[in-house]
This record gives C-alpha cells, sequence and structure tokens, in this order.
C-alpha cells in the first residue's frame, strides 16, 4: 500500500498553499488519492503557513498529523514541526534561509541561489521545491510540468526550468523515499468544499451568489468571481452582510435562484433578514463556514461549534433546513439539495460546512446527475386574483414573481393575509403561522427520499460513533486504525431533524460515542431533543483544529474501553 | 390606466392630516402616468418600503410590492433590479429608516448609481413609535426619550447624496402635491440613482406644514443649473428664511446593472445545463 504524507511550510506570502495544491494536483494526475489541508494565520506577508499533504492509493478522508518529510522555505517550518516527523523522517529545506541539525535526515537545497541564476523570482523557490519533492517520491517530471504549465501558462519556462534543477539536485544528493506507482482509474476532481458546494448550487439553477467576505466562505466568493463567466451567473460583493442578506431576499423575490455565503459571526448579521425569508417565504440558501468563536474567534481555523446557533437563527418560528456536508462530493449534492427544497417549499436554507471542509483539497467523484433543477412551487396558472400566500393544504402556496401579467405579487416581513396585506388579527395571525408550519410536513415526506444519514463501516456491528459534518473524514480514518466492529452514523441533515433514521440505528448500539468539534457537544444534545436519547460518551474538543485520524483512533479506543 | 386602478382594499390607518397621502397620491399618478405613456406595463412596477408610519404605503397600493425590513428598501430594490432589470422600482424610506438605520445601503446605492427611485420621507421624527429624534431632526426638538430637547447635529440628505455620487438629487415637499407628482415622475424616469428627500410634515408629533409653507421656493423656476455640482451643493445649504425644493442635480451616468450583466435578465435565464467544463479543471 502506498501512503505519504508530507509538509510543505514557509512564510505567508512564500506561495505555500499554491506549491501544496500543485503538488496535490499532480498526485490526483497520477491516479493517487490525495488530501491537502491548509494551515495559515490572519495575516498577510510573513508568520507561518503550512499545508500538509497526504496521497494513497485508497481513498483518503484526511490529512495526518505525522509525516514522513518536512519541506521547508524559512527556520520557522523545521522549529514548529519537527516533531512531527515519523522515524528516519527528512527536512528538506532552503539552505539559504535555514538550516538543520538533528535526529532527521537532513536535506539542504540552495533554492534561493538556483533563483539567482536563472534571473527569477523568489516566488519560484516554490517550483524549485517541487522537483525535488517529485524525485524524492519517484515522481517523473513529465506530469509536473503538465500542472505547471496548466498554473502558470506563458510564465512557466523558468518553472519548469527550477523544477528540473531541484529534481536534479535531489539526484545528486539524496535517496529518494519511496517510489509511487501511478494508478489507472477513472479521473476525479482534486477540489474544495467551497468549489464543490458552488457548483452543487449552480447545477441546481442558482444564478446569484452575493456575499461580503469572510473566512472560511472567502473561497467561495473567489470561486464564483473567477468561474461566474463560465458558470452563467453574477457574483457580487456588497456594502455588508445586512445588505447581502436584503439582496438576496430581492433576488429571489425577483424569480431568481440565489445563494449567499458566510460564516458564524456574519450569519449574526443576517438574523433579521434570515427571518424575513422564514416569514415572507422567500426560499434563499446561505452557506455558514464554521470558525471558531465567540465573536471574531479563531479566523483562520476550524470548528463545528455553530449547530445550535443555525438551528435556532432568526427571532419567531418558522420551517428551515439545515444540512451539514461531509465533504466535497456530499457538498455538492447538498447544495443541489438545499437549493431544490428551499424552492420547493419557499423556505429559507443553511447548508452548514467549517473551514476544513470549505477550503481542504481532495480527491472525490463529483457526478453531476445528482444535482438537477427539480420542479419548485411555481404557479402555471390561477383562479381569480393571484394570491402571494393563498391557503393550501401543505402550506405552500404557488408562487410567482414580478412582471408577471395580472398578477400583484406582494410579500411582507409583517404577518399578513393571503394577498400579502399587513394584518394583526389573533385567527388570521395564527392562520398564517399555521400555514407555514405545515410545510415542514412536506420537507420531511420528501427528505424521507433523501441521504439523510449515512452508515458507514461495519453494519453488523454495536458499537457505534456519531458524528457530523467535516469531522466524517477523520471518523472514517479512524475507523481504519481500530481493529474492532465500529459502525459509523453520520448525521447529514439537522433540520428537519432524520429521527426515523437516527432513533433506529440508536437502539440497535450497545455503546455509543459522538465526536465533535466543539466542546459542548452540540449534536449530542440535539439528538437528547429529538430522539429522548441521551448519548454519555463523547470526544469533544474545541483546540480550533479538526481532528487528526490516528489521535482520534487512540481517545475512541480509551472511550470504548478497549486501552 | 385609471390611476384608480392601483386603489387597494386596505383599510388606510394613517392620522388625519398625514404628508403620507401627499406621497401616495402623488405616487399612484405618476404609476398610472408611467403605464399610460408606455413606460412600463402594470406588473412591471416595483415598489418596496421599510418599517415605519411610510412603510404602510406598500399595503396602499395595488402594485407588486416587497415590504421589507426596517432601513433595507435599498437592498432589497437592488436584488429585484438584479433578478430582472426591466422592472421599474420605486423605494419608499422613513428618516429614521434611510438615514439611521440603512445609511450604509443608500451611500453604496448612490455610489454605485444603481437604477432605482428612492423617496425618503421625512417628517424629521420617528412617528410610529410615538416621537424619538431622527438624523434629521432639528437642534432643540423635545420627545420622551430626549426630553432636554435633540443636541446632535442633523444631517443634511442632499449634501450626503451629492457626495456619494447620486446622478438625481431633489427635494420634495408635501404641501405642494402637484410639484411632487412631477418629481417623482422625472425620478422614476431617471436612468440611474434617483433621490428625493420629501419634507413632510407630521400632524402628531412634528406639524411642520405651515411653518414651511410660506418658506418653500421651487429653485427650478429661478434659474438653477442641474447640471452645476457647486451651484447644486450651493443652494442644498440653504435652510433658514428659504427653503429650496426641487431638482437639484441631475447627470447621466453608466449604470450599476449594465456594468454587472450588461443587457441579461437572469429571471429569464435557463439553469446552466452542465458544469462539466468547469469541473474539468480540477481533474
Amino acid at each position: 500500500m502506498q501512503d505519504i504524507s508530507f509538509l510543505m511550510g514557509g512564510q505567508a506570502g512564500d506561495g505555500v498553499m499554491r506549491t501544496a495544491e500543485l503538488l496535490g494536483e499532480t498526485l490526483n494526475r497520477l491516479g493517487l488519492y490525495a488530501f491537502v489541508i491548509n494551515d495559515y494565520q490572519s495575516l498577510i506577508r510573513g508568520g507561518h503557513n503550512f499545508c500538509k499533504v497526504r496521497a494513497s492509493d485508497q481513498q483518503v478522508w484526511s490529512h495526518l498529523e505525522a509525516v514522513e518529510l518536512i519541506a521547508a522555505l524559512d527556520q520557522d517550518t523545521i522549529a514548529h514541526h519537527k516533531n512531527e516527523l515519523t522515524k528516519g523522517g527528512r527536512v528538506l529545506f532552503d539552505s539559504d534561509k535555514a538550516s538543520y541539525e538533528g535526529p532527521y535526515k537532513s536535506h539542504p537545497i540552495p533554492l534561493s541561489g538556483m533563483i539567482k541564476e536563472i534571473e527569477g523570482i523568489p516566488i519560484m523557490r516554490n517550483s524549485a521545491m517541487i522537483g525535488a519533492i517529485a524525485y524524492l517520491y519517484g515522481i517523473p517530471l513529465e506530469p509536473v510540468n503538465e500542472i505547471l504549465t496548466r498554473a502558470y501558462g506563458k510564465k512557466v519556462e523558468k518553472n519548469i526550468l527550477l523544477a528540473k534543477r531541484g529534481y536534479d539536485h535531489a539526484k545528486q544528493n539524496f535517496d529518494p523515499i519511496l517510489k509511487l506507482e501511478p494508478i489507472k482509474r477513472n479521473p476525479t476532481p482534486f477540489i474544495t468544499g467551497a468549489e464543490a458546494v458552488s457548483l452543487g448550487a449552480v447545477k441546481a439553477g442558482m444564478k446569484v451568489y452575493i456575499a461580503y467576505p469572510m473566512t472560511p466562505s472567502t473561497s467561495i466568493l473567489s470561486f464564483m468571481g473567477t468561474y461566474q463567466d463560465q458558470l452563467g451567473i453574477v457574483a457580487i460583493h456588497p456594502e455588508n452582510e445586512i445588505g447581502v442578506a436584503n439582496m438576496a431576499l430581492g433576488v429571489a423575490y425577483g424569480g431568481v435562484r440565489c445563494m449567499v455565503g458566510t460564516a458564524g459571526g456574519g450569519f449574526a448579521l443576517m438574523q433579521e433578514a434570515f427571518s424575513m425569508a422564514g416569514q415572507s417565504e422567500i426560499p434563499v440558501v446561505f452557506v455558514v463556514g464554521q470558525r471558531p468563536a465567540p465573536a471574531v474567534g479563531v479566523p483562520t481555523y476550524t470548528a463545528q461549534a455553530d449547530l445550535r446557533f443555525v438551528l435556532h437563527a432568526g427571532h419567531g418560528e418558522f420551517p428551515r433546513i439545515v444540512v451539514a456536508p461531509g465533504d466535497p462530493e456530499e457538498a455538492f449534492v447538498n447544495a443541489g439539495e438545499a437549493m431544490n427544497l428551499a424552492w420547493k417549499y419557499q423556505v429559507p436554507a443553511i447548508i452548514l460546512m467549517d473551514k476544513h471542509l470549505l477550503e481542504s483539497y481532495v480527491s472525490i467523484t463529483i457526478d453531476e446527475r445528482k444535482v438537477t433543477v427539480e420542479p419548485s412551487s411555481v404557479a402555471k396558472s390561477w383562479e381569480g386574483e393571484y394570491k402571494r400566500y393563498k391557503f393550501t393544504d401543505s402550506g405552500v402556496s404557488p408562487m410567482t414573481f414580478p412582471g408577471t401579467s395580472r398578477a400583484v405579487v406582494k410579500v411582507s416581513s409583517y404577518e399578513h393575509d393571503e394577498y400579502g396585506h399587513a394584518i394583526e388579527t389573533p385567527e388570521g395571525v395564527t392562520k398564517m403561522m399555521q400555514k407555514r408550519l405545515r410545510k415542514m410536513d412536506g420537507i420531511i415526506k420528501d427528505l424521507n427520499g433523501r441521504e439523510t444519514v449515512k452508515i458507514h463501516g461495519d453494519h453488523q456491528a454495536e458499537n457505534l460513533v456519531v458524528a457530523w459534518g467535516s469531522t466524517k473524514g477523520a471518523v472514517l480514518e479512524a475507523m481504519q486504525l481500530i481493529d474492532k466492529p465500529l459502525r459509523f452514523l453520520q448525521i447529514i441533515y439537522l433540520s428537519p431533524f432524520p429521527d426515523w433514521e437516527v432513533t433506529k440505528l440508536l437502539e440497535q448500539a450497545r455503546d455509543i460515542v459522538c465526536v465533535e468539534v466543539n466542546m459542548t457537544g452540540q449534536l449530542r444534545s440535539l439528538i437528547k431533543e429529538q430522539t429522548g436519547h441521551y448519548i454519555q460518551k463523547a470526544v469533544l474538543k474545541n483546540d480550533a483544529r479538526p481532528f487528526d485520524p490516528v489521535g482520534l483512533a487512540g481517545k475512541l479506543k480509551r472511550v470504548f474501553g478497549w486501552t | 390606466m385609471d390611476v384608480r386602478e392601483f386603489d387597494s382594499p386596505t383599510k388606510n390607518t394613517w392620522c388625519p392630516g398625514c404628508g403620507n397621502f401627499s406621497i401616495l397620491t402623488a405616487a399612484k399618478h405618476v404609476m398610472a402616468e408611467l403605464v399610460k405613456s408606455g413606460d412600463v406595463k402594470p406588473e412591471q412596477i416595483v415598489i418596496s418600503s421599510g418599517i415605519g408610519c411610510h412603510g404602510k404605503i406598500s399595503d396602499y397600493i395595488k402594485v407588486n410590492s416587497f415590504y421589507c425590513l426596517h432601513g433595507r428598501v435599498v437592498p432589497s430594490l437592488m436584488g429585484i433590479k438584479v433578478a430582472n432589470q426591466r422592472l421599474k422600482v420605486i423605494g419608499f424610506a422613513g428618516d429614521g429608516d434611510a438615514y439611521d438605520e440603512g445609511i450604509s445601503h443608500l451611500i453604496h446605492a448612490a455610489r454605485r448609481n444603481l437604477d432605482i427611485t428612492i423617496i425618503v420621507h421625512n417628517n424629521q421624527v420617528f412617528a410610529l413609535t410615538t416621537s424619538q429624534v431622527t438624523p434629521t431632526t432639528p437642534i432643540g426638538f423635545k420627545t420622551k426619550s430626549a426630553p432636554k430637547g435633540s443636541f446632535e447635529a442633523p444631517l443634511n440628505p442632499l449634501h450626503l447624496m451629492l457626495a456619494c455620487g447620486a446622478t438625481f438629487v431633489a427635494r420634495g415637499f408635501t404641501g405642494d402635491m402637484q410639484h411632487l407628482r412631477a418629481l417623482i415622475l422625472q425620478a422614476a424616469r431617471h436612468r440611474g440613482f434617483a433621490f428625493i428627500d420629501v419634507l413632510q410634515h407630521c400632524p402628531s408629533f412634528n406639524p411642520t406644514l405651515q411653518k414651511f409653507k410660506p418658506k418653500v421656493y421651487d429653485i427650478n423656476k429661478e434659474g438653477h443649473n442641474v447640471q452645476d455640482f457647486a451651484a447644486a451643493w450651493e443652494r442644498a445649504k440653504e435652510w433658514n428664511d428659504r427653503i429650496p425644493i426641487g431638482l437639484f442635480y441631475c447627470v447621466e451616468k453608466e449604470i450599476y446593472e449594465k456594468q454587472l450583466m450588461g443587457g441579461r435578465v437572469l429571471a429569464d435565464e435557463k439553469p446552466l445545463s452542465s458544469v462539466r467544463d468547469v469541473l474539468k479543471k480540477f481533474m
């Protein structure tokens, strides 16, 4: 089995993230399954950035804490990470910027000197580093050059030259770690959650994306902006999150499918508009990218601590959809579902993600046939005067848009009658509240035909792990490191809560552990609330980092009582 | 089209003699005129209003409406125009609505030259919440929440909008219906961000009608050049003995919608059939 794990680090501005991405692309191109996680601080230049690159001949779901190679563009990278090296590990470093002597193998490479020789610029150190890393893993230069050409276009010449110099230097001075064998398989994209969620929404008919920059969801805005012409969409960055959410309401009222993206803090600013989406029955999809909070928290890192927040977001009572994909493939499918369900039932929908899912790259299948534009509740015709909030058995009123002849379309943030005029009578208020809440029945029925949960691992096992969101990856990997039968329940839909699935599975289990990147066990308390089952055991943390599979495996063994 | 076709069955709850009635009547006449002249079809008109007494105008006109949150008329209308730029949109906002809660949106819509009309019902007071100060309340004005009188310098909305790059800046007066009607029609026909601050009397909390009436004069009858920014700025300073109304500034500039998406009408567009081409870039 081939399974490699290395780290690349340097200062912000050194190009570490782009380089790791290119290495990941190269590995993916060779047919390996790659995973790249980036770790960066909230600054533009200086500081310390690093990426961990993992690749295997099997599907990988996560990075690994431990690495066999550190590729360092500066001294700090070595100082920060040398303890993460496995036995016999190696330190590859720019010998013009750093030095290393110690228990691990020292691999100096004069990157800065190489740049000078060909009159290159400092950022090009990365290409020589890529060449050296390629040699160490037995990767030929052809696929590397292809990826560099795609990335740098006409400016690629010096980069190709440097990759060759890095490769040759490594060949003359170091022994290879191993020789990666290319694998023949159907090509899959090497993609982030941000890119996948965007494509899923577009495939479900999204035409407008609106966002104010905020990590980790800025990655969606960048993608939508860059590809807007090819995707036939419009990406808008207005004055603030309040503007974003209210514009989105206007877009959807105008008859166009719209998504917004933000982080916890930005979503906090959108609360009133979110509530209005509930009141006025305007379908808008909100991507909420979690990062450690409260307040600004730890902006460029990850967490799963906004579950309770989004479940209770917005004042008042109204139906909502909350879905939490666990990987980019699910992000693609769930984005399509969120958009379709929002437009079918005229409710706001939240796609709950996090930094780890939005910004990590993985080789994964995206089957675009899994997302279509499903029939929505748009009215074809009506009798008499058009009523935007017509009472129906399902609670869903046929929707039409301004510009439609013989229809006066009135929406309101006030409680209203069937025409959309403000009302205050107790009977009128009750009837309209009931109409809106009734829509939840249809949504639940609809979700019965979709994957609201996923069951992984040994279906006979009595020991059950429960998790949600991006923690899926670490749990799947940890399970491979535990030699006891384990079943894993991944909960994807959080509202409406799929109690019809979850209750059954909890009852079948003897011992259950809930795993979350938060300290209060938010899913655990939700399960108690929705099913009456209290899961006693939990592995919880909120240190701004995702779980490392090896560490998690150890913790799971302890809580299950196997060590 | 008869103006009565815009009459709504909803019972009007404004105070007798409220300045809002003038704006309501003027707006309905303008809509009828726009339809009659072939500018738009009735179903292509959308209004939006915020929260406050003025906001009820959404319920009082039988036309497409987006009765939004407090302060959010501008972003709501921006969204509507992004979805369908064929629509003619007119926003109604209060002075608390536009100059307090939603002022950032107003600034940015002006700077973008979004093709919308914004009419601010400026009665210099929060009325629906029974009298508190707004950004345009004069110094010394006493309310329950400011019993010693307001001491904050009031905002000059015309200066604000001129500074932000609005391409149509005007002031109306609820005591002159004919003038207001003509002004709103002009604003609605302006291609770009049209802003009208309407001096509105509030019979319950700020009855300014008789105070303003003798002071008000129409600058467009006094040879004001509407393309002269400096002259507009000077006129907008006037407030004491004479209060200028009319069109202060009007220029043509490319609109936001055009720059964002050319002539596309997103509401008419079909969904993208495949994302394959973009997905390939990740292979």
